[in-house]
């Protein structure tokens, strides 16, 4: 088997070509997922009999919601690679996500809020699943603060890392909190293991929704991580290479 | 068509929420266009290690 270099595309100069090419294709799809994901949640899917049209908040909230968790791990992963083989690009990968995270969680708090007045009856409830969250965000915050806060890049990036890997716990415990802790917030929407509790046509819109959300968060942290890359290698020969550098 | 934007009178929450989110990914991808924009023109300034190095610095 010929051996695959892993390690090829870990240096900043390498991965910020391939970066540029695969913007437009996750851009795209996002693109088009969204506006499909869109028509079947405003347009296709049928009215709830219980939450008549407040229901289709959920298009936006549960997949926002899964993302704001999903892109944590992914930082935190990104973070304890940055720490075991200190590579500078793994740590500007957990740079690049903590503001779409942050974004992501703000929207799930928000369309979540905005679901709970008519569905609850209440904007905000101290609940487990709610609380949980908000400290997500608090996280994310967090850590933007603390690089902001840090001006060596290298000091900052071993901080920012740590603070990723212990604010991991966070992320079992919003996701088990509906379980854990019988407070307002309802159960899971989607199940691997048992029948949907939902309509085809909204799990449908749903996935499609989920989907497009993962889609821009990799289109957006790429095009991200491509300005931090500049940022920091601003004074690197292959920088003053490029043609987007010497030309404008 | 008045019908849809009403929502069945839930049209705050459920505008507020698709509105909101459409905003935020507005700004997002302008935020980093501008961020992108800002490091071009910063790297543009910077000189090139290589040259800083074989000149002492003093380029």
């Amino acid at each position: 088997m010929a051996s695959l270099n892993w390690f090829r595309y870990s240096s900043p100069a390498k991965f910020y070509p391939v970066a540029g090419k695969m913007i437009p294709w996750f851009g795209g799809s996002a693109a088009v997922l969204a506006a499909i994901g869109v028509w079947i949640g405003l347009g296709i899917a049928p009215t709830d009999f219980q939450q008549g049209e407040a229901y289709r908040i959920i298009f936006i909230h549960v997949p926002t919601a899964w993302m704001s968790m999903f892109i944590y791990l992914v930082m935190a992963a990104w973070s304890a690679l940055a720490l075991g083989f200190n590579t500078r690009l793994s740590a500007m990968m957990a740079q690049a996500l903590a503001p779409t995270g942050a974004l992501m969680t703000f929207i799930a708090l928000w369309t979540g809020s905005l679901w709970g007045r008519p569905t609850w009856g209440t904007y905000w409830a101290w609940d487990a699943r709610m609380t949980s969250e908000l400290i997500l965000l608090f996280l994310y915050l967090g850590v933007i603060a603390l690089r902001n806060a840090i001006d060596d890049a290298r000091r900052a990036d071993r901080a920012c890392a740590v603070l990723s890997l212990v604010g991991a716990i966070n992320v079992p415990i919003i996701y088990f909190s509906v379980k854990w802790w019988n407070t307002l917030h309802q159960g899971s929407s989607v199940s691997l293991s048992a029948a949907p509790k939902m309509a085809a046509t909204m799990l449908t819109g749903m996935l499609i929704m989920a989907f497009a959300a993962w889609f821009y968060a990799i289109a957006i942290a790429l095009f991200r991580v491509r300005a931090i890359i500049l940022e920091r290698e601003r004074g690197a020969a292959w920088v003053h290479e490029l043609a987007e550098v010497k030309s404008s | 068509m008045t019908e849809f934007f009403a929502m069945g009178g839930y049209a705050f929450y459920v505008w507020g929420a698709y509105g909101v989110t459409a905003l935020i990914i507005v700004i997002e991808v302008l935020a980093v266009r501008a961020r992108r924009r800002a490091a071009l023109d910063e790297a543009q300034l910077t000189t090139p290690d290589n040259l800083s190095a074989a000149t002492g610095g003093n380029l």
